[in-house]
């Protein structure tokens, strides 16, 4: 149906004067095969130059070696339940109040627990239990497990307390003694374990031999400080805003600028809601830009702002100049 | 063996065979995109810019990305980590990201000052940034399954996002198979039926015309001679 048929009013920012004027030879063939061919030498020439990065996963073996401190301090908050993962809610865990939230709106809490993480068992107890002809390591996960959980509780604080203060002997982890009953001999263990490189098998094979969900390894070692140092020394803590930068001087996802944007201003760079709330400003930033030639006003930008006249300078200068201009029609 | 033509010689299926699914799809496909229209050699005369080029440059870099993607796949997902050409391929499989996302935010720029949605192009506007967020998607999961520190540490600090959506109950970013899947398969599927359907809209509706003169202050032009969207 025609505009006049509908009656509705020309808008500039909806419709457009149909083009009458020239038209000139353009082989859209040759122009493809042209750019074709000079994107491929241009990102030879980049990738020649430059590389790419790719320096080493962190495993648990590396980061007990090089900071068994560190891993030992993360590694009884996985047994008490006081680490990032143990309290981190939906979708690992039920913890109360753990899933954010912008009032009533909690969509994590909706979906509930998805991939069921106990840390005490699936990061320390388990992969103890499936070492083979370890009496003393059994009888202390044993002891541990038959305790009262008040005695497990005092046993964890005291061990949590001595931790603190623990040192790497050359590479061998020294825990100042302590009223901890067995959790020394337990994390004591899972260290030494980790540092064979047992515990990266054990907590990513889950009992079958292929396996390529690295759930629990991931959340482990990010539970620490060591992947955190890393990172910071990378340059891509969110503080830093690393989400858009690459390690080294390589560029990163240089497009996430303006999501990363959002976490450095108030009241993201604060809240503990931030990723939610990063989100949903996110989400209707993209349906604006998605919508935006239904949106009153921002539709309009374009011609207030007149950046076009730039764009078809060429155009207008013809318009100007009716003698120079293009016989109509072709 | 005998044939009979039904057709009414222009694709317009004859009488006998206008039930047919086949061709009416056929008739439909022709009247919506004419050779001459889907292949023109010629163009408005006020397609001057240089700023024109950057969307070829987008179609060809994300040409590249899914021929560099696809050799990094016949050699799997650890090859580039223990090989030189495999890393070498992956650098052209990083560059050819970068670039494609450095030619694409600028076609989009350029379009948006062109006001490039008016005139029944509102579909092609919304088809080019639904391409762009679906390729954010593509590139995120790429980052996610590089196999090194960096993937571990975009993984582990993007699972909080994602599931303070409620997103990661089902969309794991930890798990690397459920993650390669998307990056290799469904993703670029997406993408590339997208950005189809983006290239074949500017196609169908040809490059947008200038403001006229008289529209920039809002002005009724000429009644003759519009080209009005229908009724949002």
């Amino acid at each position: 149906m025609s505009a006049r048929k509908a009656g509705r009013r020309f808008n500039p920012d909806r419709d457009v004067d149909e083009w009458r004027g020239a038209y000139f030879p353009y082989d859209i063939i040759k122009e493809a095969v042209v750019a074709l061919v000079a994107m491929a030498i241009l990102i030879v020439l980049l990738a020649v130059v430059f590389s790419s990065p790719d320096d080493p996963a962190v495993t648990l073996k590396r980061w007990s070696a090089v900071d068994p401190v560190d891993f030992a301090q993360t590694a009884i908050t996985e047994l008490d339940g006081t680490s990032g993962t143990a309290t981190y809610g939906p979708p690992y865990n039920n913890t109360a109040d753990a899933a954010q939230h912008i009032g009533f709106f909690e969509p994590a809490q909706w979906f509930g627990v998805h991939q069921p993480i106990d840390t005490a068992q699936d990061f320390v107890i388990g992969p103890l239990r499936r070492l083979p002809n370890q009496p003393r390591i059994h009888a202390a996960l044993d002891r541990y497990e038959a305790a009262s959980s008040s005695q497990q509780g005092n046993w964890n604080a005291a061990y949590e307390k001595a931790v603190a203060n623990a040192k790497d002997v050359g590479g061998r982890l020294v825990v100042p003694a302590g009223p901890y009953g067995p959790v020394g001999a337990i994390i004591g263990s899972l260290t030494s374990m980790a540092q064979t490189g047992g515990l990266d098998g054990t907590l990513l094979s889950e009992g079958q031999f292929y396996n390529t969900d690295y759930t629990k390894p991931l959340l482990f070692i990010a539970d620490g400080q060591y992947l955190a140092q890393l990172a910071q020394a990378q340059h891509l803590q969110g503080t830093q805003w690393g989400m858009m930068n690459e390690t080294g001087n390589y560029p990163g996802q240089a497009w996430l600028w303006l999501y990363t944007m959002w976490y450095q201003v108030a009241p993201m760079n604060t809240s503990s809601n931030a990723d939610l709330e990063v989100w949903v400003i996110m989400m209707v930033l993209t349906l604006a830009l998605i919508f935006l030639p239904f949106i009153p006003f921002l539709r309009s930008i374009p011609r207030w702002t007149r950046v076009y006249r730039l764009i078809w300078r060429r155009h207008y200068h013809a318009l100007a100049q009716p003698a120079l201009s293009a016989s109509p029609g072709s | 063996m005998t044939t009979t033509d039904t057709t009414t010689g222009t694709g317009v299926p004859g009488e006998e065979d206008a039930h047919q699914w086949t061709a009416r799809v056929r008739h439909s496909a022709e009247s919506a995109f004419p050779p001459d229209q889907l292949l023109p050699d010629r163009q408005p005369a006020y397609l001057t810019s240089w700023v024109y080029v950057f969307g070829i440059l987008t179609v060809t870099t994300l040409a590249w990305v899914i021929v560099t993607g696809c050799i990094l796949a016949l050699m799997g997902p650890n090859w580039w980590h223990v090989s030189t050409t495999g890393h070498f391929v992956n650098s052209l499989h990083l560059w050819s990201v970068e670039a494609f996302f450095f030619f694409l935010v600028i076609h989009l720029w350029a379009k948006f000052f062109m006001a490039a949605w008016r005139g029944k192009r509102r579909l092609t506007w919304v088809t080019g940034v639904v391409s762009f967020v679906v390729s954010i998607a593509a590139a995120f999961t790429g980052y996610l399954t590089q196999q090194n520190f960096d993937s571990q540490w975009i993984s582990t600090q993007a699972k909080d996002g994602i599931n303070a959506t409620g997103a990661g109950a089902f969309w794991n970013v930890l798990n690397f198979g459920q993650m390669l899947m998307w990056h290799i398969v469904l993703l670029p599927i997406a993408v590339a039926i997208i950005a189809a359907l983006h290239v074949l809209l500017v196609r169908r509706r040809g490059i947008v015309p200038p403001f006229a003169d008289s529209h920039e202050q809002g002005t009724a032009p000429s009644p003759t001679a519009d080209v009005r969207d229908a009724p949002a």
